[in-house]
């Protein structure tokens, strides 16, 4: 589509075709990666807001109109600062952490469908590519939290390890409820599967998946109040204490484009993801993307809510549940959904 | 474990209890005050910035009895005297370190003769080291300055002195 548009451009089509496409892709990319940068941007403003508002405080409100700009200004200070690397750090890994940990959370967004077309690649497997990447970003962290050379960084990193292993479990199980239900590992599959309306979503089947999907999304990502890999009470800041500057940047960018990823995969494979609730001429007119960015916006809510409302899980507390709650559930209903599915009752699981 | 204790946590009461007091909280009205542009209601026993006040004839009312000095509890005070011309007993250094002070008000309460006071004033800074070494000229003329306000507070708060 975007190669045509090139093509298009008096003289284009004079150059290679290889470097037509490179050029194609680079700007998908670009007008992939750039909103989800600014969704970043505008969802730490979002939650220093809605936080506030829970707290019955104002939230950020100097900068700019009504502090429309505040997440400029806090980019900007970022960027200005020092980057302090201690003295007896890995200089190479403790500079490669943080990319680590924001390239996958990028990455990954290459096989979101946003609507049914407009996806950078549609490929087979992409709920597996998408689950590679995500228990790769936690390779930034566990780097990160090693070439500090401090204990805080350490313990965080360690902890984050734990809880990624625990949690990545349950999170593989509630997808895989997603696929035997969608029989298809293409996140555009599983979309339109859904089609129909609000009852056809995969939340009603799959409840129980649902809550742990997001559950256990919630601690991949270290938000509050599984985020005990950063505990400020206990290790300070955990695994990014010794990070300054862009790179601490770089941290919060990944965290939180993770956030957003983990509630976009949310919205897609349980809640319809661009499809309208209702099938009816008049939400059909909608675009589908307008869809697709609500749901994302209630789960990303959703993340800021439970952050303003619970205290930090003990770190027992934290395996016990992944592993003796969440597990056992996910396994149950994995169970209940294969036997429905070789008996008369399949059809509630399709 | 009982049912009703596996039906809750399994339906996450609790969680949602927790999360219905936030959101509601996010409809409530909030309470913040935006300061530089408006103020809480202040008392008019507030302790602030210091002044040495003058009598109507102009006179400093300040006799160097010292007493504010013994009872300085952070020893913020430094006070040296003589006697003048006139024969009545007068300062010559009248000294207040603000960074030392602690606000308590006991110079104040100490004074005889309501010379050295506490005002309302707030909102003031130093830039340099020794920037809130406030001597007796600078009180005296915080007193000049804020004289009206600080009658008006002293007149307010007479009735239960």
């Amino acid at each position: 589509m975007m190669e045509e548009l090139l093509l298009s451009i008096p003289y284009v089509d004079l150059l290679p075709e290889w470097l037509v496409l490179t050029m194609a892709n680079v700007i998908l990319i670009v007008l992939i990666v750039l909103p989800v940068i600014l969704h970043v941007a505008y969802l730490t403003f979002a939650e220093r807001k809605i936080i506030g508002f829970m707290q019955i405080r104002v939230g950020p409100n100097r900068v700019g109109p009504r502090g429309w700009l505040q997440p400029i200004a806090d980019v900007i200070k970022l960027l200005l600062k020092e980057i302090v690397i201690p003295s007896n750090a890995n200089k190479f890994l403790f500079l490669i952490a943080p990319m680590l940990a924001l390239i996958p959370a990028l990455v990954a967004w290459a096989v979101i469908p946003f609507t049914d077309t407009w996806q950078l690649t549609n490929i087979d497997a992409s709920l597996l590519f998408v689950l590679a990447l995500t228990s790769i970003g936690v390779y930034g962290i566990i780097i990160a939290g090693w070439a500090s050379n401090s204990k805080y960084a350490l313990l965080g990193a360690m902890r984050s390890a734990a809880q990624m292993v625990a949690y990545e479990i349950a999170m593989g199980f509630a997808l895989v409820g997603v696929l035997m239900a969608a029989n298809s590992l293409n996140l555009n599959e599983i979309v339109t599967r859904q089609s129909g309306g609000v009852l056809d979503w995969y939340i009603w089947p799959l409840l129980p998946l649902f809550f742990v999907y997001f559950i256990s999304g919630v601690a991949e990502t270290n938000r509050a109040p599984f985020d005990i890999a950063e505990g400020e009470s206990e290790i300070v800041a955990g695994f990014h204490v010794e990070y300054s500057g862009i790179t601490f940047g770089l941290f919060f960018l990944a965290e939180y484009a993770n956030m957003i990823l983990i509630s976009t995969l949310t919205a897609l494979m349980f809640l319809g993801g661009w499809l309208p609730p209702f099938d009816i001429p008049l939400l059909n007119m909608v675009p589908g993307f307008a869809w697709l960015w609500l749901k994302v916006a209630l789960f990303l809510f959703f993340y800021l809510w439970l952050r303003a409302t619970f205290p930090r899980y003990r770190y027992d507390q934290i395996m016990r549940l992944g592993w003796k709650v969440l597990i056992p559930v996910t396994l149950v209903w994995i169970g209940i959904v294969g036997v429905a599915q070789q008996t008369q009752w399949g059809y509630l699981f399709h | 474990m009982s049912i009703s204790h596996f039906i809750k946590s399994f339906t996450l009461f609790e969680l949602w209890k927790g999360l219905a007091v936030t959101g509601s909280h996010l409809f409530q009205r909030k309470i913040t005050v935006q300061y530089p542009e408006e103020y809480t209601p202040m008392s008019p026993r507030f302790r602030g910035l210091h002044a040495q006040r003058r009598y109507p004839n102009g006179e400093e009312r300040c006799i160097a009895c010292k007493l504010c000095e013994a009872i300085c509890p952070a020893m913020a005070i430094t006070i040296e005297s003589e006697q003048r011309d006139d024969g009545t007993r007068r300062t010559t250094r009248y000294d207040i370190d603000m960074t030392k002070c602690i606000f308590c008000g006991f110079c104040e309460e100490a004074c005889p003769v309501d010379a050295i006071v506490e005002t309302h004033v707030f909102e003031y800074h130093g830039e340099k080291r020794g920037d809130l070494l406030y001597t007796k000229e600078m009180l005296l003329a915080n007193g000049d300055m804020y004289e009206k306000e600080i009658a008006a507070a002293r007149a307010k708060d007479a009735k239960y002195r």
